[in-house]
């Protein structure tokens, strides 16, 4: 389960709702109350939330793609099992999500399209490829971990379905992190080729994994609101401090080198991380990451070549709607 | 043919025996025989329950969270009705 910075705040259009409303409203927040969907709420607040949800179910479901790569090719039946099993997590992850958003108003449908469409964004980590199993470790190990760090604030997220299904979400979370660094100890522990293949995931997936925390605190214009209504409890930059310090040791563990020559760490323990290359994120998110067009293609060729089972089991549902009309008649 | 909105339905799951089935959350699905496989897929994968139900989400009725204050207001006026409303001396001890 997977979310980055994409918890940006839409801009405040308030001034034409009852200012009274948005108060009372503001009150219950501050009051560490939680919004459930009939409660009143903010326009801005639905807009900000349908987006945040949605992209981060799209995240779950685009999620499946650069490790169901490896399902076929898994090196025991032990990990495929497991991979498997993590794999329809994450769907099952994407699927708690979008009946999270659609509380707030949206079909399913409209949700789904708007991704097809290249509408909604997902986390721009999944357009980076898997080239070899070490990469199905580190996935496991540090984006998942990554999303960890993310997560657990958010089962306190002031809107009640989000949190919720955040609670069910990170309870199986922790079983794709200590599946991932399993696989990073065991080719840790393998032979010389076996340790350079996972150092050379380690490598491809670091700077990747740091930038899903979203961008560094000084230039994220829209964090205030989504703070102020205690969608977001930490900063980007919090986060991702929080994330280093977590997994420097659990590479040395490993001894695995993190590719940041210039990594320091500081008398209070902090590990202080080189500045981050955020054209390279900018670039991923506006679409010309390695991967974005190939998991577009993906999606949409699943969501066609399901149509007929959409349609049929519809038809078969009409059909029997039909003929028990029909009995109760008789 | 364009496919029509699949409905909804919301699912509730016993846990263990001798606890109420408890809403776990919403899918989608054609007809309720497929809605009840969801809901496994979906909401039991580690063994979390015993017993599933699933009931189209169009067929609860809710009531106005707007108008909690007048639905729930004859039970806060009520203070006799719970048990710490009635004095009883120490020396009886517990009751």
């Amino acid at each position: 389960m997977y979310t980055q910075a994409l918890n940006t705040a839409e801009t405040d259009d308030r001034g034409l709702e009852d200012a009274v409303r948005a108060a009372q409203f503001q009150a219950r927040i501050d009051a560490e109350e939680r919004i459930e969907p009939n409660d009143w709420m903010p326009a801005a607040y639905r807009k900000t939330l349908t987006r945040q949800i949605s992209q981060h179910a799209h995240s779950e479901i685009v999620g499946m793609l650069p490790e169901g790569n490896w399902i076929t090719r898994a090196p025991t039946l032990r990990r495929k099992a497991a991979l498997l099993a993590k794999v329809q997590d994450e769907c099952g992850h994407g699927l708690y999500l979008y009946a999270a958003a659609e509380t707030l108003g949206s079909s399913r449908e409209e949700l789904v399209d708007a991704m097809l469409a290249g509408k909604a964004k997902y986390s721009s980590i999944f357009n980076y490829p898997t080239l070899t199993w070490a990469d199905i470790g580190t996935i496991g190990w540090l984006v998942d971990g990554a999303a960890i760090m993310n997560q657990i604030p958010l089962c306190r997220c002031s809107y009640g379905p989000y949190a919720r299904a955040m609670i069910r979400v990170c309870k199986e979370e922790s079983f794709h992190q200590r599946q991932g660094y399993e696989i990073m100890l065991t080719l840790c522990r393998g032979s010389d080729e076996q340790k350079a293949m996972a150092q050379d995931a380690l490598n491809r997936w670091w700077w990747p994994v740091l930038m899903m925390f979203g961008p560094p605190d000084a230039t994220s214009q829209h964090s205030d609101t989504s703070t102020k209504w205690k969608i977001k409890r930490f900063s980007n930059d919090e986060l991702r401090q929080k994330f280093v310090d977590a997994t420097v040791p659990q590479a040395q563990y490993l001894g695995l080198t993190i590719p940041d020559p210039g990594m320091t760490q500081d008398a209070d323990g902090h590990w202080r991380y080189s500045e981050i290359d955020w054209t390279e994120f900018k670039q991923v998110l506006a679409g010309n990451g390695p991967c974005n067009r190939d998991r577009m293609a993906a999606r949409r060729k699943a969501h066609d070549d399901g149509a007929w089972v959409r349609e049929a089991a519809a038809a078969y549902a009409a059909k029997r709607a039909q003929r028990q009309t029909a009995q109760a008649a008789e | 043919m364009a496919t029509p909105n699949t409905p909804l339905w919301e699912v509730f799951i016993r846990s263990r025996n001798g606890l109420a089935h408890k809403h776990v959350g919403s899918l989608h699905a054609s007809d309720a025989t497929m809605a009840l496989q969801a809901a496994r897929d979906i909401y039991t994968r580690r063994g979390e329950g015993l017993s599933i139900w699933v009931v189209p989400s169009t067929a609860i009725t809710a009531s106005d969270p707007a108008e909690k204050g007048m639905m729930f207001e004859p039970a806060e006026s009520k203070i006799y009705r719970h048990p710490t409303f009635y004095e009883v001396p120490e020396e009886v001890g517990h009751m």
